[in-house]
């Protein structure tokens, strides 16, 4: 009974204390909305209208029908078009194009053959994403050299996209943001929020009085639980006002599975706190951590395209769990009970972070 | 342990690595006493008092507090001690009367008694008028008397007072100390570490701890009487030759200057110690006025520590 008066004690002196600092408070509220509508609206892989030439020196209906093809997928757009392959190759140098295509004199029979390919693209390699678009592009020639030249235009564009039909960015970043934004937020509010009570000596007065560890750390935890859920229901809001991110699952899954991930991070935060001796420490110590999980993932870039390591560690991360939970239940509708792995990792990371944290939280007083 | 002890330690002990901070300490500290804590920065004053809170495991050795044993039933002896920091640690961004509710929830003070207490520290510590001024913004003297308030709230028998008085202006450090003899008179037991000696000499009695060690203790005028050293004070000297002179004496332990005079301190084995001071000065062609002086807490204090430096030394 007098425990959780304590905690009660603690909890409405740390809420005071929020209300009363202005600069958390604004992060609390500013970073999800100024880092989704960043993300939401600058983060665009689904690259369209490259600048392109044309070199076509076979001339024929089919070449010319292959560049209308082409052009017709807006992702490039030709804007000149030149007699040889090295003009395109001097356009591409100086930056003047992103693709250059090529069709050689024997395209036609090429095509017929089928031996090699039958037109050939130059890409602008430095940039991976446009790579990538143009890698697209040549799925669509070998479709197109595969099919009977009679019928050149038949399955041509039969890509089927499931989940986010019109390939807009913000369906895949929108979700995924959420994790980014609660693993920035939750991991720096908590650790700062009790290397703070230390480094101004508050520590030193209430490690006298009868409140336990276990009770200082509810007291300081629960505040910011609430803090994460209203922080989730900011970035739903914003998803489905703004950018009409769909919620295909169950609105209850994604809360869920958001109270998840903010457990990790608390308990995290809890860990910083006993390690770092000053509120800075606790914010480098907090991007160390930041940095690989906003990279590895996969919130950047596709989880399997990375390395076997970059994998291992990303599997220890939170927001890797969290990005394919959330992703999942918002964009595919599933159940959380179909992600039941991703759940227990994030309870793994909780209990083994909060066990640590209350190890070292008891040295710290001796 | 009798009823009228407060704290009573044996060979308390606290070693840090290799460094000893506390050092066999021996303590008896009655009830209802003022009880000092005089000596130097890294005298172990903060380690003792913190192991006496139950803060620190000792390394070695005993203590009892208010007839509890330490650190076996700190938990128990939390709820009947204060502690005043060093340096200000209640919540700057709360007010006053918020600091204090703080305070009350804490110790799980009953809804009348919280009430009762808060108006009767606020009345007492003249705090009444900074009820919902935020505690960062009040003055030194202000925020000392808000941490005594917020130590006393839950009436404690026993209080620490790590140098409480080292932010604040004299007026308010003698206010201070009207507070904590009220509070003795009313039966609370105060332990509090100093370097000002005239704090010191207002205790009950005190403790001179040098390097982890007490030196001396016992109660200021008896400490003065018990004093190990001659006070000598010289007159009609050139001060700095005279001093250089003196502190190549071998059993003077210090040389101070006062103002015009200078205050010497000669090793207690000497017989005739005026005597000595005149002839080194003579045989320099010094003719000056030597005699004895009433030793003060600061004499106490200098004799204490520098004898035990000379055994160390020697």
């Amino acid at each position: 009974m007098n425990s959780l008066r304590r905690i009660f004690a603690i909890l409405q002196k740390e809420i005071r204390q929020l209300s009363r600092d202005r600069l958390t408070f604004g992060m609390i509220i500013g970073i999800p909305m100024i880092q989704i509508m960043l993300f939401g609206f600058a983060i665009n892989t689904d690259v369209r209208h490259l600048r392109a030439a044309v070199a076509d020196e076979s001339n024929t209906e089919l070449s010319r029908t292959l560049t209308a093809d082409v052009q017709a997928t807006q992702v490039i757009d030709v804007i000149t078009r030149v007699q040889t392959a090295p003009e395109l190759e001097i356009l591409l140098r100086d930056g003047d194009i992103d693709v250059g295509i090529y069709i050689p004199p024997d395209f036609a029979r090429r095509l017929q053959q089928r031996d090699r390919s039958a037109a050939q693209l130059l890409v602008d390699g430095s940039d991976p994403v446009i790579l990538g678009a143009a890698r697209q592009l040549t799925n669509m020639t070998l479709r197109y050299d595969t099919d009977a030249p009679q019928q050149p235009r038949a399955a041509l564009f039969d890509i089927r996209n499931h989940f986010n039909p019109e390939r807009r960015s913000a369906v895949n970043v929108v979700p995924a943001l959420m994790g980014v934004i609660l693993t920035m937020t939750m991991v720096l509010f908590t650790a700062v929020a009790i290397v703070r009570e230390r480094e101004r000596g508050n520590l030193e007065l209430l490690i006298n009085t009868p409140v336990k560890t276990v009770e200082l750390m509810i007291g300081k935890i629960v505040p910011y639980i609430f803090i994460g859920l209203i922080q989730v229901t900011l970035i739903v809001l914003l998803g489905m006002l703004v950018f009409r991110v769909p919620i295909e699952g169950a609105l209850s899954n994604v809360y869920l599975g958001a109270l998840a991930l903010i457990a990790a991070n608390l308990s995290l935060g809890l860990l910083i706190s006993t390690l770092a001796q000053s509120q800075f420490q606790a914010m480098q110590m907090t991007f160390f951590f930041f940095l690989p999980s906003i990279l590895l993932s996969g919130f950047m870039f596709p989880f399997a395209g990375m390395p076997k390591a970059a994998q291992y560690i990303a599997e220890v991360l939170p927001l890797t769990h969290f990005v394919r939970i959330i992703r999942g239940v918002m964009l595919r509708g599933a159940d959380l009970v179909h992600m039941l792995p991703d759940l227990r990792a994030l309870f793994i990371f909780t209990a083994v972070t909060l066990t640590l944290a209350v190890l070292r939280f008891h040295k710290r007083l001796d | 342990m009798s009823n009228d002890v407060a704290i009573r330690t044996h060979n308390l002990t606290r070693r840090f690595g290799k460094l000893v901070a506390v050092d066999r300490v021996n303590l008896t500290v009655p009830r209802a006493h003022i009880y000092g804590f005089l000596g130097p920065n890294g005298s172990g004053k903060s380690t003792t008092i913190r192991m006496l809170c139950g803060l620190l495991k000792p390394s070695d050795g005993e203590a009892e507090v208010l007839g509890l044993k330490i650190p076996r039933e700190a938990e128990t002896l939390k709820r009947k001690i204060g502690y005043m920091t060093q340096r200000f640690s209640l919540y700057e961004d709360l007010s006053v009367i918020e600091n204090l509710d703080f305070i009350a929830e804490v110790y799980s003070l009953t809804r009348a008694k919280r009430h009762e207490r808060i108006a009767q520290q606020l009345e007492l510590f003249d705090l009444k008028e900074l009820v919902k001024q935020r505690a960062g913004t009040m003055s030194g003297g202000q925020k000392q008397r808000l941490a005594l308030a917020a130590a006393t709230l839950h009436e404690p028998e026993l209080l620490f007072l790590d140098e409480p008085t080292s932010a604040v202006d004299p007026q308010s450090r003698r206010d201070f100390w009207e507070f904590l003899f009220q509070l003795a008179n009313h039966g609370t037991t105060i332990l509090v570490s100093t370097h000002y000696m005239d704090e010191a000499e207002r205790c009950h009695a005190l403790a001179i701890l040098d390097r982890g060690t007490i030196v001396a203790d016992g109660a200021p005028k008896t400490l003065e009487a018990n004093i190990n050293a001659h006070v000598i004070e010289v007159e009609n000297a050139d001060m700095h030759a005279a001093r250089a002179i003196l502190l190549r004496v071998p059993h003077v332990l210090s040389v101070t200057q006062l103002g015009v005079r200078l205050r010497v301190l000669v090793d207690r084995s000497i017989d005739d110690a005026t005597g000595l001071i005149q002839r080194e000065l003579r045989t320099a062609n010094h003719h000056v006025d030597a005699h004895h002086a009433r030793p003060s807490l600061e004499d106490v204090f200098v004799a204490a520590t520098q004898l035990r430096t000379r055994e160390h030394a020697v």
